[in-house]
Protein backbone atom coordinates (compact mmCIF):
# COMPACT_ATOMS: atom_id res chain seq x y z
CA UNK A 1 0.00 0.00 0.00
CA UNK A 2 1.36 3.35 -1.05
CA UNK A 3 1.53 6.05 1.58
CA UNK A 4 0.25 9.52 0.71
CA UNK A 5 3.80 10.88 0.44
CA UNK A 6 4.84 8.10 -1.93
CA UNK A 7 1.81 8.68 -4.13
CA UNK A 8 2.55 12.43 -4.34
CA UNK A 9 6.22 11.65 -5.02
CA UNK A 10 5.47 9.37 -7.97
CA UNK A 11 2.95 11.79 -9.46
CA UNK A 12 5.53 14.60 -9.20
CA UNK A 13 8.30 12.38 -10.60
CA UNK A 14 6.26 11.40 -13.68
CA UNK A 15 5.15 15.03 -14.18
CA UNK A 16 8.72 16.34 -13.88
CA UNK A 17 10.33 13.84 -16.22
CA UNK A 18 7.65 14.02 -18.91
CA UNK A 19 7.49 17.83 -18.79
CA UNK A 20 11.31 18.01 -18.98
CA UNK A 21 11.28 15.70 -22.00
CA UNK A 22 8.65 17.99 -23.51
CA UNK A 23 10.84 21.06 -22.90
CA UNK A 24 13.69 19.56 -24.90
CA UNK A 25 11.77 17.64 -27.59
CA UNK A 26 8.75 19.78 -28.56
CA UNK A 27 9.37 21.98 -31.59
CA UNK A 28 7.06 24.80 -30.45
CA UNK A 29 9.22 26.95 -28.17
CA UNK A 30 6.21 28.60 -26.49
CA UNK A 31 4.95 25.21 -25.31
CA UNK A 32 8.46 24.40 -24.12
CA UNK A 33 8.37 27.54 -21.97
CA UNK A 34 5.01 26.55 -20.46
CA UNK A 35 6.26 23.00 -19.78
CA UNK A 36 9.33 24.51 -18.11
CA UNK A 37 6.93 26.23 -15.68
CA UNK A 38 5.39 22.78 -15.01
CA UNK A 39 8.87 21.42 -14.17
CA UNK A 40 9.44 24.34 -11.78
CA UNK A 41 6.07 23.82 -10.02
CA UNK A 42 6.79 20.10 -9.63
CA UNK A 43 10.18 21.07 -8.20
CA UNK A 44 8.40 23.20 -5.60
CA UNK A 45 6.29 20.13 -4.76
CA UNK A 46 9.47 18.08 -4.30
CA UNK A 47 10.87 20.74 -1.96
CA UNK A 48 7.69 20.64 0.11
CA UNK A 49 7.96 16.82 0.29
CA UNK A 50 11.63 17.08 1.32
CA UNK A 51 10.68 19.24 4.34
CA UNK A 52 11.98 22.47 2.82
CA UNK A 53 8.87 24.71 2.79
CA UNK A 54 10.85 27.93 2.47
CA UNK A 55 12.56 26.66 -0.68
CA UNK A 56 9.18 25.60 -2.09
CA UNK A 57 7.88 29.16 -1.70
CA UNK A 58 11.10 30.66 -3.11
CA UNK A 59 10.92 28.26 -6.05
CA UNK A 60 7.38 29.40 -6.88
CA UNK A 61 8.27 33.08 -6.47
CA UNK A 62 11.56 33.14 -8.39
CA UNK A 63 11.33 30.31 -10.89
CA UNK A 64 7.61 30.19 -11.69
CA UNK A 65 6.99 33.88 -11.09
CA UNK A 66 10.07 35.48 -12.64
CA UNK A 67 12.19 33.12 -14.74
CA UNK A 68 9.29 31.49 -16.63
CA UNK A 69 7.89 34.92 -17.49
CA UNK A 70 11.32 36.07 -18.74
CA UNK A 71 11.48 32.98 -20.96
CA UNK A 72 8.00 33.62 -22.34
CA UNK A 73 9.13 37.17 -23.21
CA UNK A 74 12.29 35.81 -24.82
CA UNK A 75 10.27 33.41 -27.00
CA UNK A 76 9.10 36.51 -28.91
CA UNK A 77 12.59 36.82 -30.45
CA UNK A 78 11.76 33.94 -32.76
CA UNK A 79 10.27 34.62 -36.16
CA UNK A 80 8.55 31.25 -36.42
CA UNK A 81 7.69 30.09 -32.90
CA UNK A 82 5.99 26.85 -33.94
CA UNK A 83 9.12 25.47 -35.62
CA UNK A 84 11.73 27.27 -33.54
CA UNK A 85 13.09 24.57 -31.21
CA UNK A 86 14.97 22.55 -33.83
CA UNK A 87 17.66 19.93 -33.13
CA UNK A 88 21.20 20.49 -34.35
CA UNK A 89 23.57 17.97 -35.95
CA UNK A 90 24.94 16.48 -32.72
CA UNK A 91 21.94 14.24 -31.88
CA UNK A 92 23.76 10.92 -31.52
CA UNK A 93 26.66 12.39 -29.57
CA UNK A 94 24.30 14.28 -27.24
CA UNK A 95 22.14 11.20 -26.55
CA UNK A 96 25.28 9.14 -25.94
CA UNK A 97 26.83 11.63 -23.52
CA UNK A 98 23.67 12.21 -21.50
CA UNK A 99 22.84 8.47 -21.39
CA UNK A 100 26.35 7.73 -20.10
CA UNK A 101 26.00 10.45 -17.47
CA UNK A 102 22.59 9.11 -16.41
CA UNK A 103 23.95 5.57 -16.06
CA UNK A 104 26.91 6.81 -14.01
CA UNK A 105 24.73 8.95 -11.70
CA UNK A 106 22.21 6.16 -11.15
CA UNK A 107 25.00 3.67 -10.46
CA UNK A 108 26.43 6.00 -7.80
CA UNK A 109 23.00 6.74 -6.29
CA UNK A 110 22.14 3.05 -5.96
CA UNK A 111 25.60 1.68 -5.20
CA UNK A 112 26.94 4.14 -2.65
CA UNK A 113 26.70 3.45 1.07
CA UNK A 114 24.87 6.58 2.25
CA UNK A 115 25.20 7.54 5.89
CA UNK A 116 21.48 8.11 6.50
CA UNK A 117 20.08 10.05 9.42
CA UNK A 118 19.22 7.49 12.15
CA UNK A 119 15.49 6.87 12.68
CA UNK A 120 15.47 8.13 16.28
CA UNK A 121 16.81 11.51 15.12
CA UNK A 122 14.37 11.68 12.22
CA UNK A 123 11.53 13.71 13.77
CA UNK A 124 14.00 16.08 15.45
CA UNK A 125 15.77 16.78 12.16
CA UNK A 126 12.46 17.20 10.36
CA UNK A 127 11.34 19.74 12.94
CA UNK A 128 14.58 21.70 12.58
CA UNK A 129 14.22 21.69 8.77
CA UNK A 130 10.54 22.58 8.44
CA UNK A 131 10.58 25.21 11.17
CA UNK A 132 13.46 26.99 9.45
CA UNK A 133 11.35 30.11 9.01
CA UNK A 134 9.12 29.98 12.07
CA UNK A 135 9.49 30.03 15.82
CA UNK A 136 8.54 26.81 17.59
CA UNK A 137 7.05 26.60 21.06
CA UNK A 138 9.40 25.42 23.83
CA UNK A 139 7.07 22.49 24.64
CA UNK A 140 7.15 21.22 21.05
CA UNK A 141 10.95 21.29 21.08
CA UNK A 142 11.06 19.48 24.42
CA UNK A 143 8.68 16.83 23.12
CA UNK A 144 10.91 16.27 20.10
CA UNK A 145 14.00 15.44 22.16
CA UNK A 146 15.63 18.84 22.71
CA UNK A 147 16.00 18.12 26.40
CA UNK A 148 18.30 20.77 27.86
CA UNK A 149 17.48 24.47 27.80
CA UNK A 150 20.77 25.02 25.99
CA UNK A 151 19.88 22.70 23.10
CA UNK A 152 16.46 24.36 22.76
CA UNK A 153 18.16 27.74 22.56
CA UNK A 154 20.57 26.35 19.98
CA UNK A 155 17.70 24.99 17.88
CA UNK A 156 15.81 28.28 17.97
CA UNK A 157 18.89 30.08 16.64
CA UNK A 158 19.63 27.76 13.74
CA UNK A 159 17.06 28.84 11.19
CA UNK A 160 18.00 29.64 7.59
CA UNK A 161 18.25 33.36 8.26
CA UNK A 162 20.62 32.82 11.19
CA UNK A 163 22.80 30.51 9.11
CA UNK A 164 22.94 33.03 6.26
CA UNK A 165 24.30 35.78 8.49
CA UNK A 166 26.60 33.60 10.60
CA UNK A 167 28.22 30.53 9.00
CA UNK A 168 27.54 31.54 5.40
CA UNK A 169 28.08 35.28 5.63
CA UNK A 170 31.00 35.36 3.16
CA UNK A 171 29.15 33.56 0.31
CA UNK A 172 26.10 35.67 1.18
CA UNK A 173 28.05 38.88 0.58
CA UNK A 174 29.69 37.39 -2.51
CA UNK A 175 26.26 36.59 -3.92
CA UNK A 176 25.10 40.15 -3.31
CA UNK A 177 28.13 41.39 -5.28
CA UNK A 178 27.30 38.86 -8.01
CA UNK A 179 23.73 40.18 -8.22
CA UNK A 180 25.02 43.74 -8.52
CA UNK A 181 27.43 42.68 -11.27
CA UNK A 182 24.63 40.81 -13.06
CA UNK A 183 22.40 43.89 -12.83
CA UNK A 184 25.07 46.12 -14.39
CA UNK A 185 25.99 43.46 -16.96
CA UNK A 186 22.35 42.97 -17.95
CA UNK A 187 21.90 46.71 -18.42
CA UNK A 188 25.11 46.97 -20.45
CA UNK A 189 24.09 44.06 -22.70
CA UNK A 190 20.52 45.20 -23.28
CA UNK A 191 21.29 48.91 -23.72
CA UNK A 192 20.79 50.22 -27.23
CA UNK A 193 23.97 51.46 -28.86
CA UNK A 194 22.93 55.09 -29.14
CA UNK A 195 22.21 55.77 -25.50
CA UNK B 1 10.12 7.87 -1.55
CA UNK B 2 13.72 7.37 -0.49
CA UNK B 3 17.08 9.02 -1.06
CA UNK B 4 17.83 6.71 -4.00
CA UNK B 5 14.58 7.34 -5.90
CA UNK B 6 14.91 11.08 -5.32
CA UNK B 7 18.50 11.01 -6.63
CA UNK B 8 17.44 8.99 -9.67
CA UNK B 9 14.67 11.47 -10.54
CA UNK B 10 17.14 14.36 -10.21
CA UNK B 11 19.72 12.48 -12.30
CA UNK B 12 17.15 11.91 -15.05
CA UNK B 13 16.25 15.61 -14.99
CA UNK B 14 19.94 16.53 -15.22
CA UNK B 15 20.53 14.13 -18.12
CA UNK B 16 17.54 15.54 -20.01
CA UNK B 17 18.87 19.04 -19.41
CA UNK B 18 22.31 18.04 -20.65
CA UNK B 19 20.81 16.50 -23.79
CA UNK B 20 18.83 19.69 -24.43
CA UNK B 21 21.90 21.84 -23.93
CA UNK B 22 23.98 19.82 -26.36
CA UNK B 23 21.42 19.00 -29.02
CA UNK B 24 19.22 22.07 -29.53
CA UNK B 25 20.03 24.82 -31.99
CA UNK B 26 17.96 27.61 -30.42
CA UNK B 27 19.68 29.78 -27.82
CA UNK B 28 16.51 30.13 -25.70
CA UNK B 29 15.98 26.36 -25.70
CA UNK B 30 19.58 25.90 -24.53
CA UNK B 31 19.00 28.36 -21.67
CA UNK B 32 15.84 26.44 -20.70
CA UNK B 33 17.81 23.20 -20.59
CA UNK B 34 20.42 24.85 -18.37
CA UNK B 35 17.59 25.81 -15.99
CA UNK B 36 16.51 22.15 -15.96
CA UNK B 37 20.02 21.19 -14.85
CA UNK B 38 20.02 23.87 -12.11
CA UNK B 39 16.73 22.45 -10.85
CA UNK B 40 18.11 18.91 -10.82
CA UNK B 41 21.10 20.02 -8.75
CA UNK B 42 18.81 21.84 -6.30
CA UNK B 43 16.70 18.71 -5.87
CA UNK B 44 19.83 16.63 -5.23
CA UNK B 45 21.21 19.04 -2.63
CA UNK B 46 17.92 19.27 -0.73
CA UNK B 47 17.44 15.49 -0.90
CA UNK B 48 20.88 15.01 0.66
CA UNK B 49 20.09 17.49 3.42
CA UNK B 50 16.83 15.62 4.10
CA UNK B 51 18.25 12.09 4.24
CA UNK B 52 22.00 12.08 4.88
CA UNK B 53 23.37 12.74 8.36
CA UNK B 54 25.95 15.53 8.58
CA UNK B 55 28.97 14.81 10.77
CA UNK B 56 28.04 17.72 13.05
CA UNK B 57 24.50 16.40 13.66
CA UNK B 58 25.11 15.63 17.34
CA UNK B 59 26.63 18.99 18.27
CA UNK B 60 24.63 21.37 16.15
CA UNK B 61 21.12 20.72 14.88
CA UNK B 62 21.41 23.67 12.47
CA UNK B 63 23.81 21.65 10.30
CA UNK B 64 20.80 19.82 8.80
CA UNK B 65 19.93 23.07 7.01
CA UNK B 66 23.22 23.36 5.12
CA UNK B 67 21.75 21.78 1.98
CA UNK B 68 18.89 24.25 1.95
CA UNK B 69 21.32 27.17 2.26
CA UNK B 70 23.25 25.75 -0.71
CA UNK B 71 20.00 25.56 -2.68
CA UNK B 72 19.25 29.21 -1.88
CA UNK B 73 22.65 30.22 -3.26
CA UNK B 74 22.12 28.09 -6.39
CA UNK B 75 18.72 29.73 -6.98
CA UNK B 76 20.30 33.19 -6.66
CA UNK B 77 23.12 32.35 -9.05
CA UNK B 78 20.61 30.84 -11.50
CA UNK B 79 18.56 34.04 -11.42
CA UNK B 80 21.65 36.14 -12.16
CA UNK B 81 22.67 33.71 -14.90
CA UNK B 82 19.30 33.85 -16.60
CA UNK B 83 19.19 37.66 -16.51
CA UNK B 84 22.58 37.79 -18.26
CA UNK B 85 21.68 34.93 -20.62
CA UNK B 86 18.56 36.68 -21.81
CA UNK B 87 20.57 39.90 -22.15
CA UNK B 88 22.90 37.99 -24.47
CA UNK B 89 19.89 36.66 -26.41
CA UNK B 90 18.71 40.25 -26.82
CA UNK B 91 22.14 41.46 -27.98
CA UNK B 92 22.48 38.54 -30.40
CA UNK B 93 19.04 39.21 -31.87
CA UNK B 94 19.89 42.88 -32.34
CA UNK B 95 23.15 42.07 -34.10
CA UNK B 96 22.12 39.21 -36.36
CA UNK B 97 18.27 39.09 -36.33
CA UNK B 98 18.32 35.47 -35.20
CA UNK B 99 18.65 33.43 -32.02
CA UNK B 100 19.75 30.31 -33.85
CA UNK B 101 23.07 29.03 -32.53
CA UNK B 102 24.06 27.35 -35.82
CA UNK B 103 23.96 30.79 -37.46
CA UNK B 104 26.11 32.42 -34.78
CA UNK B 105 29.32 32.21 -36.82
CA UNK B 106 30.31 35.83 -37.40
CA UNK B 107 33.74 35.22 -35.91
CA UNK B 108 34.45 32.58 -38.56
CA UNK B 109 34.09 34.90 -41.55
Amino acid sequence: MLSFQDAVFWVLAVATISAALGVTLIKDLFRSALLLAVVFIAGAGFFALLSAPFLAVVQVLIYVGAISILFIFAVMFNQNVRESNLPNRMQILAVLVSALLLVALVAVAVGADWRLIPEEERSKVELAQTRSVSIVAEETLAAEGFNSAESRENAQQSGLADLLISDFVVPFEAVSLLLLAALIGGLALARSRGG
Amino acid sequence: MSLETMLIVAAALFAIGLYGTLARSNLIAVLMSIELMFNAVNLTVVAFSRYVAPLALREEIGSVLTGQVFAIFIITVAAAEIALGLGIVFAMYRNSETVNLTEANQLRH
